[in-house]
């Protein structure tokens, strides 16, 4: 089957490059401007196995969107990744206390984003 | 005009000096696409010390006697590309399996773990080590724990010793939740918890020297290493990996590398996606 991946941040350019990573690896992509739009989608009953999550975007940032997200048990096998400028260790402390599985700060490259996959058990080939 | 390598604009004539020297000093082979690798590393060299161009830093090079531009040179060409937790799959079998087993087989007895990081360069990999025992051993601080980490470059472990690692690196591979756990941020640098450095020794070492430092040791990481140096010089190395690991020990190597067809008397043992290799019979001689 599949694998599909939510890819949240209210850059479009952002949305595209992560979009582009996850389907070289296979991922059916749907991408989300915030945390709302983001949960709307997931409320609809669409299942994901992985979203990427900026922090700061209107309406919800991505923090609550991970909050929200982990309320629900029935998303407990969603992967959750903030790709984020918010380089404090206590934002990332923060994130992973929340729910968050992994932490990336931006900038980043594909290589790391590779790497961060991997610590989840998502296998791709690296150069 | 004089020749050019094909992946430089050095002449061959300066990188065979360049590869002569390193092959003297440091054992390893640079073939002849490695004049962009030469071409890149010399350059931050030539600049530093004012020099116009790569041509002229190698033309200062053979007009003097070997001093500190030439260790500079040597020791830039042989450091090498690390991460934190690189590849992983090495770091999970540690985890789950390697680690517990030893630890297992070590608890009644000499309580005691021998690990050496063999070509360390700026301490990610015996850095990760020293993580991955605190997560697996509880009660670590009633063991001895021996984590040895060398690098051929003098500059690569006095940085490695310090601890200090920019955003950059501690992006690659290292789960987030050990970077909150062990690391102080200061800025944009990031500074290793004094629970974890002091765990590691650090000191210099040329793999293709006397190890006079290296003890009997459970673990050797030798990971993307070898592949720099000739077959010869692989050869020597790995029966030296051999004396110095203990008969359950494991050799851990890169994960294009095996060490089939260089020293047979290694057995590759399989942990999940990666493979370790354990001194089989007929090991120390």
């Amino acid at each position: 089957m599949t694998k599909k991946a939510l890819v949240i941040d209210d850059s479009r350019a952002m949305r595209t490059i992560l979009s582009g990573i996850l389907g070289e690896l296979g991922y059916e992509v749907q991408g989300a401007e915030d945390g709302g739009r983001a949960l709307e989608i997931l409320n609809a009953g669409g299942l994901f196995d992985l979203a990427l999550v900026d922090w700061n975007m209107p309406q919800m940032t991505g923090y609550d969107f991970v909050l929200e997200v982990r309320k629900e048990t029935r998303f407990n096998d969603l992967r959750l990744v903030m790709v984020t400028t918010e380089t404090e260790v206590s934002r990332m402390s923060d994130a992973l206390e929340a729910g968050a599985d992994e932490y990336i700060m931006k900038p980043f490259n594909k290589e790391m984003l590779l790497e961060k996959l991997m610590l989840l058990g998502i296998e791709a080939e690296l150069d | 005009m004089r020749n050019r390598t094909e992946t430089s604009d050095l002449t061959q004539a300066d990188f065979d000096f360049v590869r002569t020297l390193v092959k003297q000093h440091s054992s390893i082979s640079l073939d002849d696409s490695k004049g962009y690798l030469v071409s890149s590393r010399l350059l931050p060299i030539a600049r530093g010390r004012g020099f116009e161009s790569v041509a002229a830093l190698i033309t200062h090079l053979r007009s003097r006697p070997h001093g500190k531009v030439h260790t500079d040179v040597l020791e830039a060409v042989a450091t090498t590309e690390t991460s934190f937790f690189r590849d992983f799959h090495p770091y999970e079998a540690l985890r789950d399996q390697v680690i517990p087993d030893l630890i297992r087989k070590r608890r009644e007895s000499t309580r005691m773990l021998s690990i050496w990081s063999g070509a360390c360069s700026s301490g990610q990999e015996p850095y990760s080590v020293a993580m991955v025992l605190r997560q697996v051993i509880p009660d670590i601080d009633t063991w001895t724990i021996q984590l040895l980490a060398s690098d051929f470059s003098g500059a690569m472990v006095e940085r490695a010793r310090k601890g200090v690692f920019k955003q950059l690196e501690v992006n690659r591979g290292l789960p987030a939740h050990l970077l909150v756990r062990y690391f102080d941020q200061h800025g944009a640098s990031w500074w290793l918890k004094d629970e974890v450095k002091r765990m590691v020794t650090f000191f210099q070492q040329n793999l293709d020297r006397e190890w006079t430092r290296i003890p009997q040791v459970d673990l050797v990481f030798l990971r993307n290493v070898l592949i720099y140096f000739d077959v010869e010089t692989r050869r020597r190395i790995l029966r030296k990996v051999r004396r110095h690991l203990r008969p359950d020990g494991f050799l851990v190597m890169g994960a294009a590398e095996t060490t089939l067809s260089l020293d047979d008397s290694f057995r590759r043992v399989q942990f999940g996606r990666a493979a370790f290799y354990q001194p089989g019979e007929g090991s120390g001689q």
